[in-house]
């Protein structure tokens, strides 16, 4: 589908970052290679953004300010990816808690959503 | 307490200045403020302090404040480590009294922070634009994500954290020198608008104003004292591989995420040859109530979820059996972010010597301190009288 975030591998210890890192945090070596991340997995952690952040530099979308969910994603990988979090209903953040989730934005940030795309 | 030969420092001084929103003064004018009360609570003047460190994070060096103090040629060095500011600059004052170099050395830490939350920038972080554009540089939102899934691991009910900022706020009533002093019931913390859940606006510290400074000498200095508050141990720690912190676009590695907190207070503990269950009164990071819960644990003082019950049964109250905060911590003082470290030393120097007048701790003998920032980093020491 074309659409998977880039993250990288240390050559040495096989530690994944996200984005992608020149160095590696866990053995301190400079030697990585780039890596697609897995598009799903599960919210290890979330909250909800009830006020509009401060802007700039927060864009508010179109229409307005929405509580929105952001969180950790778990990644196969292992690595947890910050992103926003998209829930079916839109406002029944409590699902979140552990869901399953699948990547349908890498742009501005990742976001995932609880629905697969199809 | 078992026998340990501590680090050979003492603390003889310390002073604060006011806190919370103070029109018309500067930054660095509560910091002189703090020092003029350390130096005086020392029974000093300025040319018998012979080395310096202090810092601020948005208010001015500290190494200008000699303009006011007096030109006695020391070293003065400034020192920028968010909210380990003061922490660094008690342990950089520890390592120069240690090493020799002096006999007589001050920390202080000072800041005047406007209204409303910080105000970070992405590229400062190392993180590309979007996450500004995006709404993700909000510090609240790091604290509400790893309480959030504290709480749901461990058992403990989001009442818990309106029961610490409703300690915070009891506490702060009873001192003089907080900027938040009206007592809050735990219905209308809980009830307040949602921050970042699971918390509420109340539970937050504010970026707020003071200053704060601490006097330290080698023992053998201190021994005509009295007052002297004797530090068993210290420690400041960066994060290690695999931790969580605060605009971070991944947590790297799987399990647990590792505590810098963990660390600085083993380290702290194992220079002062102490343990937490020793500890008479403590001092730890409340950024929001739910970061208190979390450093009960993270510093040793229980085991995860036992807060839900100590907490319930006022064991962390003023009265109970491990007192934490008893100044009101950042959420009654605010959070003025260079001055923070060295206001939890005050509190727990106050404390140990019998001071604190309406929120006095029975007979303690033994303190802790803690501070936790970003991007990663914690000061803690362990005080005794």
């Amino acid at each position: 589908m074309g659409r998977s975030l880039t993250g990288s591998r240390c050559t040495h210890c096989g530690t994944v970052a996200f984005p992608q890192a020149p160095g590696c945090q866990r053995c301190g070596r400079r030697s990585t290679e780039p890596l697609e991340l897995s598009t799903r997995g599960t919210v290890w952690g979330f909250t909800v953004q009830r006020f509009a952040p401060k802007s700039p530099p927060y864009v508010v979308p179109e229409g307005g300010f929405v509580p929105f969910a952001v969180g950790y994603v778990e990644l196969a990988e292992g690595v947890k990816v910050e992103a926003v979090l998209d829930c079916p209903d839109g406002s029944d953040f409590s699902k979140l808690d552990g869901a399953e989730v699948t990547l349908v934005a890498t742009e501005p940030v990742p976001r995932f959503a609880m629905e697969p795309v199809v | 307490m078992s026998v340990s030969t501590g680090t050979g420092v003492s603390i003889i001084g310390a002073g604060l200045s006011k806190f919370g929103r103070q029109p018309g003064r500067s930054g660095r004018e509560l910091a002189l403020d703090a020092i003029a009360a350390a130096l005086t609570d020392a029974g000093l003047d300025w040319p018998d302090v012979q080395v310096a460190y202090g810092g601020s994070d948005g208010s001015g060096l500290a190494d200008t404040l000699v303009a006011d103090l007096g030109l006695t040629g020391i070293p003065f060095t400034n020192v920028k480590n968010g909210c380990a500011t003061g922490g660094s600059a008690l342990l950089s004052a520890v390592h120069a009294i240690r090493s020799g170099a002096a006999e007589v050395a001050l920390a202080v830490g000072f800041d005047k922070h406007p209204r409303g939350a910080f105000d970070p920038r992405p590229e400062d972080w190392g993180l590309p634009a979007a996450y500004g554009e995006a709404g993700l540089m909000v510090t609240t939102q790091f604290f509400g994500i790893k309480i959030a899934r504290y709480l749901r691991e461990h058992g403990i009910s989001e009442r818990t954290l309106a029961l610490v900022a409703e300690k915070a706020y009891r506490n702060g009533a009873l001192n003089p020198n907080a900027w938040r002093r009206e007592p809050m019931s735990a219905d209308e913390i809980a009830g307040a608008d949602m921050v970042n859940d699971p918390l509420t606006r109340f539970m937050f510290c504010s970026p707020g104003e003071g200053g704060a400074a601490i006097v330290l000498a080698s023992d053998a200095a201190a021994a005509g004292s009295g007052r002297a508050v004797r530090l068993l141990g210290a420690a400041t720690r960066t994060r290690r591989f695999g931790s969580f912190e605060v605009f971070s676009p991944a947590i790297q590695g799987s399990g647990r995420p590792s505590s810098v907190s963990s660390d600085a207070a083993a380290a702290a503990f194992a220079a002062a040859g102490v343990g937490p269950d020793e500890v008479d009164v403590a001092q730890l990071q409340d950024t929001e109530s739910g970061a208190e819960i979390m450093h009960l644990a993270e510093c040793g003082f229980c085991k995860d979820g036992e807060q839900e019950a100590m907490i319930a049964a006022g064991e962390t109250e003023i009265g109970g059996r491990l007192p934490v905060n008893t100044d009101g911590g950042c959420i009654a003082n605010g959070e003025p972010i260079g001055a923070s470290g060295l206001r939890q030393v005050h509190e727990i120097v106050t404390q140990l010597r019998g001071e604190a007048g309406a929120r006095q701790v029975a007979a303690p003998r033994v303190g802790f301190t803690h501070v936790y920032g970003a991007p990663g980093i914690s000061a803690c020491t362990v005080l005794a009288v």
